[in-house]
């Protein structure tokens, strides 16, 4: 197995699914100006809240993990939005920058 | 997401064919849209012209609002010949992030030895491609001087659109290609596709930088090339 496929978080979460893991994805669906992550990036997240992948290299995972608990618990997929445009962030070199727009949704 | 879709995204994703993961934002349901399948109206021209770009993104079409994430096959180099400018060609395409596969029936030179860690085929191109077909996001290299070994793949290489194709060998060896090509049926433009003498030219002397050359061309091809479909 390469790398890619060690990492990549569409195989991921179907392995998590045969193990019978309860399985969400998150996905960048739109970005607004310097954006860590592109459009399509992709987050999978689990019942017990164990990760992997990104959708913003950090900056707002924590918040996503929480929703898409929710999302597992509900089957609701969420719309969620974030913008890190502050120029303190941004001095000390922790913004991600712009917005974006990422939607959560349950597998299965 | 539907864990039926998601096998079927991977299969696909898997077998190197183009897909689009369909996501109604509206009211969550989902399709997987294989390169070709057709699929009318405003929201076809959309899923084609998606396809071509390799952007995903949102997309309003019939009032209702979609996301379009493509699923392109990563580009990939393979290369006809064992040889050293193969040798610097594979190392430095790995950090570059390209797949790359060495194909070479001479086994004097395709050797696990002389490639360590690289995906390499001791056999005739004709019988590695039958299982392992070439595709439009495949960058074909021929490098062993030999018809015998260079002309089949290069010849499946231009009908199969590889969007890179490059050839060594000097202007009078690639003469006498031009019209062994043209023997085989392909027409004038599809011939100036390769890249022969192949490499940017940079004056590269060296086979490490002969490797330099070519790699910086294939990527060239790649970031430049025509949306499929386009004229070019």
């Amino acid at each position: 197995m390469d790398v890619n496929e060690t990492l990549d978080p569409l195989a991921i979460a179907e392995r998590w699914m045969d193990d019978g893991r309860m399985v969400a994805l998150a996905t960048v669906i739109e970005t607004w100006g310097s954006a860590p992550r592109p459009v399509g990036s992709h987050l999978v997240i689990d019942g017990e809240g164990h990760f992997h992948g990104s959708v913003s290299g950090g900056c707002v995972e924590g918040a996503v993990i929480g929703e898409a608990m929710e999302v597992i618990g509900d089957g609701e997929p969420r719309m969620l939005e974030f913008g890190v445009a502050d120029e303190t962030a941004w001095r000390v070199g922790l913004s991600c920058g712009g917005r974006i727009r990422v939607y959560v949704e349950r597998v299965g | 997401m539907d864990p039926f879709l998601l096998r079927k995204l991977n299969t696909e994703r898997a077998a190197r064919r183009a897909v689009i993961h369909l996501t109604d934002l509206g009211d969550g349901r989902d399709r997987v849209i294989r390169e070709g399948d057709p699929v009318a109206g405003p929201l076809g021209d959309a899923l084609a012209s998606a396809f071509r770009s390799g952007k995903s993104g949102l997309v309003e079409a019939e009032e209702r609002s979609f996301f379009l994430n493509v699923h392109l096959p990563p580009a990939r180099i393979v290369v006809i010949g064992a040889v050293h400018i193969s040798q610097a060609l594979a190392k430095m395409a790995v950090v570059a992030g390209f797949d790359i596969t060495i194909i070479d029936p001479r086994t004097a030179f395709a050797t696990e030895e002389r490639f360590t860690g690289i995906d390499l085929v001791a056999d005739w191109p004709e019988d590695v491609l039958a299982t392992r077909p070439l595709d439009a996001y495949t960058a074909l290299v021929a490098v062993t001087h030999d018809p015998k070994i260079d002309d089949f793949p290069l010849s499946r290489a231009l009908a199969t659109g590889c969007f890179y194709v490059g050839a060594l060998g000097s202007r009078k060896t690639h003469a006498r290609r031009v019209e062994r090509l043209t023997a085989l049926g392909h027409d004038e433009a599809e011939i100036a596709r390769i890249s022969a003498p192949i490499g940017l030219d940079i004056g590269a002397a060296s086979p490490a930088e002969i490797a330099v050359a070519i790699l910086a061309d294939i990527i060239a091809s790649l970031r430049r090339r025509p949306l499929r479909g386009d004229a070019s």
